[in-house]
């Protein structure tokens, strides 16, 4: 990677970045590219996330499935780790919570194949600033 | 289409789950199940109106829903399209109906600052970071303003360290950049040691960036070119993260020498904390970093005048700095937008202890403790009656009913008799003894306590053994006043923020309790069956059947009794593990 050299540099690469993320959200195949978030702290991977991001990873890849799996911190949802979030394009992202093995290929085959949500969504309740 | 029905305690123990099988066969009814899912969900955090029923994709949002509302809502709602306006919710401000759950006020209770990009990015990834507006306020600082404009602004904005104290950061950033050395420092507390409180660890596993924008910020303001995070080793994981986002970090130029083509330099170095609560206080915390006993010093000379290697050090939360890219961003005015008059911005707390939606909350400074445990927090446990919170931990006091309505901020809780703290608020209920909550806090602080000064080191130890005697049933009235006495020396002569703040769990609990310090001590009588010297377990001779299960299951042979006969528990061997009581399947043993 390239140093970023000055503040037009930064605000180059940050569009750059954006239209990235953006690309992998309308890549070719819009209806099948899904991105999950693992809430990946402390509390999550003592709860059993790392299992859990691990499955999905594996499992997506083998039913041919086009998503993304990143990892990321806590969502505060401390009372149903682990908890992941999915974001189906063009639908609003939806946080699941008290997600095992088991739950997490309901969620493969239920909501992210056909669009039926499951037991375990869990509302999210805060606004988060703008960027 | 979904229905998506709350499923958390508060709704299920108002017949939530009845409404799901109610929708269910109503749909069902009308042949509609392939079309219309419903979906059990977590808390809506909206217990007070629970329970709540939301219509999928339109975001209606029907509360206090009966179960035999569920016909209206599928024939209304469902076939014709209509929404049942009487379940919608009543807007308590213009009276009007909101349909629409984006638009309820509730629903901006929550707003995250510090923690904005903890669950939305891999902190393990600095573009995400970045695609999030990530270092723009660093190049501003650095390209486009002076030192002392962006004391200026933080100054302005109001924010105050979220470490407890509440000094002004902005004050402290002058101070530090006034003092003139050939060297100075920014140090991160990421100490964070409140039983409870884990909201420093969130940021750092969750947002690790925010921290080193923050800090090189910070160090261009008060000419410092070295920052060193002060973290405990218990967090390996936040530890790692940081890690890997300061080498990202000096990857991309942003740490380092002339970032961002300017001669500005700075980069950050990590010191381990072997967990010492005392640590958390700054003048320990650099003498910790500097291989010396992590003993608190007098103050004067402040660490920003004599600080890391006696050099102006600035210290502070790792909270705080989570907040400062924001305000470079967006600016002093829209961040004291927020808040109280005195307390700007927002706070995290971490929720834990008897309550139903334990985790880490994010609201604006001014929000009561009503709204926290009853609205985003669920309520308590099992239906229980709320009885205290403890806010501030070990240096903090509990706080009753009668507080619930206190907007909370930094002031009105130490005039509650309390402290911010660092954010631990941990939930009581009925079945909590006070006077063994004030012997838990006293117990830790007694382990904590550096030993420096006399008071806190012996005197803690005393107000320990002095509640210890109550819990025993032993107390006397003439312990009541040693308590209260003994607490105001420890306070007034301690130096640090450990000793000054160690025996508000003792005098909040007397304020606020005394009643059940009376039943300990005139009565001999715990009134929440905690403290196991003061009770007994008696079997109810009438509802035992003599099946023998509690003799066998006694690990000192404290119980006789024949077969099939009523049993019998000697109080003198019997030493309270409670045992019989979980084993017995008539209810036959009670506590005294």
């Amino acid at each position: 990677m390239v140093k970023v050299k000055s503040l037009a540099d930064l605000k180059k690469i940050k569009s750059e970045l954006q239209s990235k993320m953006d690309l992998r959200e309308k890549s070719e195949n819009p209806e099948k590219m899904v991105q999950i978030k693992v809430a990946m702290a402390t509390c999550g991977i003592a709860s059993g996330a790392k299992q859990v991001m691990d499955y999905m990873i594996e499992e997506l890849e083998k039913r041919g499935i086009d998503a993304i799996v990143t990892q990321t911190g806590c969502m505060g949802y401390c009372y149903a780790e682990p908890t992941l979030e999915v974001k189906v394009p063009g639908k609003d992202p939806i946080v699941f919570g008290y997600v095992n093995i088991k739950k997490a290929d309901e969620i493969i085959e239920k909501y992210i194949k056909v669009g039926e949500l499951v037991d375990g969504i869990i509302p999210v309740n805060y606004e988060t600033i703008e960027k | 289409m979904h229905l998506l029905v709350c499923g958390g305690t508060g709704c299920r123990a108002s017949e939530s789950d009845a409404i799901l099988d109610n929708l269910k066969s109503v749909l069902e009814e009308n042949n509609l199940e392939n079309e219309v899912q419903v979906v059990k969900t977590g808390c809506f955090g909206f217990c007070e109106k629970g329970p709540i029923v939301k219509v999928m994709p339109d975001n209606t949002f029907y509360t206090q829903v009966k179960p035999e509302d569920a016909k209206e809502i599928v024939a209304e709602h469902i076939i014709k399209g209509r929404k049942v306006n009487r379940l919608l919710y009543l807007d308590p401000e213009n009276k009007e109906h909101v349909s629409d759950s984006k638009h309820m006020g509730f629903y901006k209770k929550q707003i995250r600052i510090a923690l904005r990009n903890c669950g939305f990015i891999n902190p393990e990834n600095i573009d995400e970071y970045i695609s999030r507006d990530g270092y723009e306020a660093l190049a501003k600082c650095i390209t486009d303003m002076t030192p002392e404009q962006v004391i200026d602004i933080i100054k302005r904005s109001g924010l105050r360290g979220r470490g407890g104290a509440g000094f002004p950061t902005g004050l402290k950033w002058e101070i530090a950049s006034k003092n003139k050395a050939d060297q100075k420092y920014v140090v991160c507390n990421a100490d964070e040691g409140d039983p409870g409180a884990f909201m420093d660890r969130s940021v750092l596993e969750g947002d690790p960036h925010s921290v080193i924008e923050a800090m090189a910020i910070c160090g261009f303001s008060m000419g410092a070119s070295k920052g060193l995070v002060y973290i405990r080793a218990e967090y390996p994981l936040a530890i790692e993260r940081l890690k890997i986002a300061i080498g990202q970090a000096r990857e991309y130029g942003l740490l380092g020498e002339g970032i961002l083509g300017t001669d500005f330099a700075f980069d950050i170095e990590l010191r381990y904390g072997a967990g010492a609560f005392v640590c958390g206080e700054e003048t320990a915390l650099i003498h910790s970093m500097e291989g010396l006993r992590g003993e608190p010093t007098v103050k004067p000379p402040f660490p920003a005048e004599k600080g890391y290697l006696g050099k102006p050090s600035n210290v502070n939360n790792v909270e705080t700095f989570a907040n400062i890219p924001v305000i470079i961003n967006k600016g002093a005015e829209w961040f004291s937008s927020i808040g109280t008059e005195k307390s700007k911005g927002t706070k995290v707390f971490a929720l834990a202890g008897k309550i139903n939606n334990v985790g880490l909350i994010e609201v604006p400074m001014g929000t009561t403790l009503r709204e926290i445990i009853f609205e985003i927090g669920g309520g308590i446990k099992d239906g229980k009656k709320f009885k205290a919170v403890q806010t501030g931990g070990p240096s903090g006091g509990c706080l009753t009913e009668k507080h619930l309505d206190t907007p909370i901020d930094y002031d009105n809780l130490i005039a509650s008799g309390s402290m911010m703290g660092s954010g631990g608020m941990i939930v009581m209920d009925e079945d909590d003894c006070m006077v063994s909550i004030a012997k838990y806090y006293l117990d830790f602080t007694v382990e904590e306590s550096c030993g420096k000064c006399t008071p806190c080191r012996v005197g803690n130890k005393r107000l320990y053994e002095t509640l210890d005697k109550i819990c025993q049933g032993n107390g006397t009235m003439e312990d009541i006043d040693k308590l209260r006495n003994l607490s105001n020396v420890i306070k007034d002569t301690s130096l640090c923020g450990l000793g000054q703040t160690s025996p508000n769990p003792v005098m909040s609990t007397l304020d606020n309790f005394y009643h059940e310090y009376m039943a300990h001590i005139k009565d001999h009588k715990c009134p929440a069956g905690q403290c196991k010297a003061l009770m007994q377990y008696v079997i109810n001779e009438e509802a035992c059947v003599g099946c023998t299960a509690c003799a066998r299951v006694c690990p000192v042979n404290a119980i006789s009794g024949e077969r099939k006969k009523p049993h019998f528990i000697d109080t003198t061997i019997c030493i309270k593990c409670g045992a019989c009581f979980e084993k017995c399947k008539f209810d036959a043993i009670f506590i005294n």
